[in-house]
């Protein structure tokens, strides 16, 4: 529940140093990539608001974000972020269920009209009235437009949220859409990933209890600090790209050389998201470092961008797959229009005679 | 990224099944042509028509002493562009894993600096001949739709694949779905128009070779 104490009296309260406090400002504007004076802004926003009462949906998902975010690195001022907000609603995290668990999102939207966030991870499915996800005996579709009805923002965390994921990938068979596609009203931050990386989240919440406003958004709503170069960009591997090297199997010379994965598939030529830099793991590796090329899981439509294994200069589908038709069209036109063309010679010569 | 995926499915797919129905149309509908039975005597023909026809392509790989001071330029332009482009396809490396999906077959590619560089000359080389046929007014009076047309779409492609290599204006998954929509028009545009010249420049030589020997041409 909300507290009328404001975060920098409650982290005193816990024994949370000054320093400390300073040191995750300092980081999160870093992150961000905001001026040196933003973790100065930063730390006075954090410390003089109130607990900011957050309502977390779960929708159609594997549970992954939320594993992701309680991951997040840098122990204990990391945490902290369960410290800033009150998460009044989690099914994963929260300790009440059934009755008393619906009852506390609604007191949380009750107490909190016009000021509480909702973050979402899971697409919804809205195919045959959404009856392929439903809880407390209501559908997905109702619970999100019944909870962002008062929402102050909406952030959807993660590839199913933000662009529909695997359950919205072909043939999608429950009508799975975004988050975006049904609210409509309120503002949206999508965090893209599967899943997001646990800075992407924790710092896009941070800017919110900071500054009481929006980060500055990507074309597909996503926090331009986290989104905003493609990967490819930002590889260590990228020299190999320029130099025309490149691992051609994932056991060959090139792959154990670190070469570049162009050619087995990777989409970091066309996949925004800060992998390369933050990192995962509290900075340890991210996919490419282990030997992987990227599968794009940030960007929309990522299960259907012509398979993980395929290179991205190359065509999707069989491009080929009219290929013996189309010749024996095309000659069989050939033929024709020579067979004409000799008969109006011929008729023409005969007539001439 | 939908326009990406739009370019690499269903537009290359389209592309491709025209480009290869028209190029089996235009080959069928040429060689099944009829031809004049040319009754005359070859006129001190001394070498046969397979040889003609060689010396024919061999000979006009360089100009005559005659013509070389007048054509030289566009001679050498014209020899830039086409070795540009050819290793600008077949050399840099996701073109080559283009290829290889499509027909299996790959090989060894040059550093993507150098395409790039190549790429710059082979822009450079194709205004250039651009510029010459603007400039010439016999040049520019035989010109057609289809010498504008077909130059349009040869250049596009290298355009729009430096500007996505350099990342210029747009977001690269924008600028390499137009680079493939490019590249899709070209295929389109191939067999109907005078770059069929990619695949008959030797039959035509050749043909051109054998007649004007059976006239007796000194060549």
């Amino acid at each position: 529940m909300s507290d009328k104490k404001t975060l920098g009296e409650m982290l005193t309260e816990r024994g949370v140093s000054r320093r400390s406090f300073l040191k995750y400002a300092s980081y999160t504007a870093s992150i961000m990539a905001l001026p040196p004076t933003a973790a100065t802004a930063i730390a006075q926003g954090i410390a003089g608001a109130r607990r900011q009462s957050v309502i977390w949906l779960s929708f159609q998902e594997c549970t992954g974000c939320t594993e992701s975010i309680t991951r997040a690195h840098a122990p204990s001022i990391e945490d902290l972020i369960f410290d800033f907000i009150s998460l009044d609603y989690h099914h994963t995290l929260m300790n009440a269920s059934g009755i008393a668990a619906e009852e506390a999102r609604e007191q949380a939207m009750k107490d909190n009209a016009g000021e509480y966030i909702v973050v979402v991870d899971g697409s919804v499915p809205l195919k045959d009235d959404g009856i392929y996800s439903t809880i407390a005996g209501i559908t997905n579709l109702q619970m999100l437009e019944e909870t962002c009805k008062d929402a102050f923002a909406v952030i959807a965390v993660g590839s199913c949220a933000t662009f529909g994921g695997i359950p919205g990938a072909n043939p999608n068979p429950t009508g799975a859409v975004p988050i975006s596609d049904i609210i409509t009203d309120k503002p949206i931050i999508n965090i893209s990933g599967c899943p997001p990386i646990p800075e992407a989240m924790t710092g896009t919440i941070s800017y919110l209890l900071a500054f009481g406003a929006i980060p500055e958004l990507d074309h597909l709503g996503r926090p331009k600090a986290f989104f905003g170069e493609a990967i490819h960009d930002r590889c260590y591997r990228r020299p190999f790209y320029e130099r025309g090297m490149f691992a051609k199997s994932f056991d060959d010379e090139g792959a154990r050389q670190g070469w570049c994965l162009f050619e087995v598939g990777c989409k970091g030529p066309v996949t925004y998201n800060a992998c390369a830099t933050l990192k995962w793991n509290g900075g340890v590796s991210f996919p490419i470092q282990s030997g992987h090329g990227c599968l794009g899981c940030s960007e929309p439509g990522f299960w259907d961008m012509g398979g993980f294994y395929k290179p991205l200069s190359t065509a999707t589908g069989d491009p080929l797959k009219w290929a013996g038709g189309a010749a024996v069209a095309g000659a069989a036109i050939g033929v024709a229009s020579a067979a004409m063309a000799r008969t109006k010679r011929n008729k023409v010569l005969k007539e001439g005679k | 990224m939908e326009l990406l995926e739009f370019a690499r499915g269903p537009v290359l797919t389209f592309a491709i099944t025209v480009f290869i129905a028209g190029l089996t149309y235009r080959v069928f509908s040429l060689f099944l042509m009829w031809r004049t039975k040319d009754s005359s005597a070859g006129r001190s023909r001394q070498r046969s028509a397979f040889m003609s026809a060689i010396r024919e392509i061999i000979r006009r790989l360089w100009p005559q002493a005659t013509y070389k001071q007048r054509t030289m330029f566009e001679l050498v332009n014209g020899y830039v562009f086409h070795i540009g482009l050819a290793i600008i396809v077949f050399l840099l490396a996701p073109h080559i894993v283009f290829i290889k999906d499509l027909v299996g077959l790959s090989w060894p590619a040059l550093p993507n600096n150098v395409i790039y560089a190549v790429s710059i000359i082979t822009i450079v080389s194709l205004i250039a001949a651009l510029v010459m046929r603007i400039g010439n007014p016999p040049q520019r009076l035989i010109s057609t739709f289809d010498d504008w047309f077909s130059w349009t779409v040869t250049f596009l492609p290298v355009l729009t694949g430096v500007i996505a290599t350099s990342h210029l204006g747009a977001r690269y998954e924008t600028l390499l779905a137009i680079h493939i929509l490019s590249v899709a028009l070209l295929l389109i545009w191939i067999p109907f128009g005078k770059l069929m010249h990619f695949f008959l420049v030797f039959v035509t030589r050749s043909q051109t070779g054998a007649h004007l020997s059976h006239r007796g041409a000194q060549l």
